[in-house]
């Protein structure tokens, strides 16, 4: 195997990570960061559903037939999604009425069906597993700097605990409405984006063409 | 992908059926139906077993936010001994008296807006809403020497993204306003979903539906105005404060609670 099980488990969260590097997920990071305590129970439902969406998949892997395994892969993840969408439901109320739809769109999270695909039908189970893990976290880690940005920003708190007294209360701190919106997420993931690779400069990416120098006449 | 070699020959149907390339159309479709029966088989076991304590959570959720409305909340309370005091009773919108039709324990109202024979197209529609229940539960509480403190009403309508679901708190004449919640919508979190803030939450607490003349007054509007009667919009938020504004005036007005309101103020309940 190339990759040690610390590798598989490490190397997601910075070296190459699901978010800033592969650009996966975007649209959920969008959407659940607006508060850090969303953020977190994302990042453990998406790190479940990952870890074992891969180690499912790559126990049938040498049965899937090629044809339907796309399908195949929805299928079990759809069945983990709905799965952790009743448990939340049932044992932690309040936050899933918080997260409402977006439980039900991990479903849609390229990073999962991307690690399944790439990795899990190729590899054996626990290696699967691991890199499931990793890049859940790598997502969550990303979701959590977001989340923790939003919040405390936006709505001058962090999980729900006041950081910055806002105008809104009798404080003095007037919050960022912008924060408060899924476009505000763009424009953090892109800063992050720029910081890993600047922290990184192994993960920018090579120039597609040049742009030619103009011919003399 | 390379294939394991099978060191001995396959042995029995399944050993055989494992050793068989995925990629022949009898075993797609075997994989395809074996897997989605198991699937399905496990998915519904998780939905069925969990359904009692999820029907639970949501009950308990919608008495908490009742008791929060009516100011009978503080964190440790028994929930249920709390919620006992207050009386649900079905009220007939139309002729605003209560009926004893359906049973007020297990009468769902979401249901019932969605139910023709139980509910109404509306053609003047300003909450947003599509149909309207013909029957609402409405929850009286009754203070310790029997006479009626509170009375809850169910309100609900649009704001900007979504169905704000809620309860007003009136005072026992029907007019005075204790307080409102939603207990659930999905505005946009620090703007719309602004109408959870305590603060602002307070603000409905001691205004009045109605001037003297009996003309509906009470409204969710930006600026100042009667004390008795404006409450200030959201900032940021307009889309959301109009609903409110909308869903309020809707419900608290002939086609809504009106009636009924009339009647209890009238005490001929």
């Amino acid at each position: 195997m190339a990759q040690t099980r610390k590798e598989l488990l490490v190397d997601p969260l910075v070296d190459n990570n699901p978010i800033t590097l592969q650009v996966l997920g975007i649209c959920s990071a969008l959407a659940v960061t607006s508060s850090l305590q969303v953020a977190l129970v994302m990042t453990l439902a998406v790190t479940f559903v990952t870890a074992f969406a891969s180690f499912f998949i790559s126990i049938l892997r040498n049965q899937i037939p090629n044809s339907i395994r796309i399908i195949v892969q929805m299928v079990i993840i759809a069945s983990l999604v709905i799965l952790v969408d009743q448990v939340l439901k049932a044992y932690a109320f309040q936050v899933s009425k918080t997260l409402s739809v977006f439980v039900g769109l991990i479903i849609t999270n390229c990073i999962v069906m991307g690690r399944a695909e790439a990795f899990a039908m190729k590899n054996p189970p626990v290696a699967s597993f691991i890199d499931g893990i990793g890049n859940g976290l790598g997502y969550g880690l990303i979701l959590i700097l977001v989340g923790i940005i939003r919040e405390l920003f936006g709505s001058g708190s962090l999980l729900g605990f006041t950081i910055l007294p806002t105008v809104n209360n009798g404080g003095w701190y007037v919050p960022n409405g912008m924060l408060l919106l899924p476009p505000s997420a763009f424009f953090i993931i892109g800063l992050l984006i720029w910081g890993f690779r600047t922290w990184k400069p192994a993960q920018v990416e090579e120039r597609e063409y040049k742009i030619q120098s103009a011919e003399a006449h | 992908m390379s294939e394991q070699e099978p060191n001995t020959e396959p042995k029995g149907a399944l050993g055989r059926f494992l050793a068989a390339s995925p990629d022949s159309p009898g075993k797609t479709i075997i994989v395809a139906v074996v897997l989605c029966l198991f699937c399905s088989m496990v998915v519904a076991t998780a939905a069925v077993n969990l359904r009692p304590i999820q029907e639970a959570n949501k009950l308990k959720d919608k008495q908490v936010n009742i008791l929060q409305v009516a100011g009978k909340y503080e964190p440790g309370v028994d929930i249920a001994e709390a919620f006992a005091a207050f009386e649900p009773r079905i009220v007939e919108l139309e002729s605003g008296t209560f009926t004893d039709e359906f049973d007020a324990a297990s009468f769902d109202d979401r249901a019932a807006a969605s139910d023709p024979a139980l509910s109404i197209s509306l053609s003047d529609d300003p909450a947003g809403i599509g149909r309207q229940t013909k029957y609402a539960t409405v929850y009286l509480l009754n203070d310790d020497a029997g006479n009626l403190d509170k009375v809850i009403l169910p309100i609900y309508g649009y704001g900007l993204w979504s169905t704000l679901y809620g309860f007003i708190a009136l005072e026992e004449n029907g007019n005075d306003i204790f307080g409102l919640q939603f207990y659930e919508h999905a505005e946009t979190p620090g703007l719309g979903a602004e109408v959870d803030n305590p603060r602002w939450k307070a603000m409905w607490n001691g205004k009045k539906l109605r001037d003297e003349s009996g003309e509906l007054q009470i409204t969710v509007a930006k600026g100042t105005g009667h004390e008795d009667h404006h409450i200030d919009a959201l900032a940021g938020a307009t889309l959301t404060s109009v609903g409110v504004d909308n869903l309020v005036r809707f419900w608290m007005g002939e086609a809504g609670f009106a009636p009924f309101l009339e009647s209890l103020k009238e005490g001929e309940l």
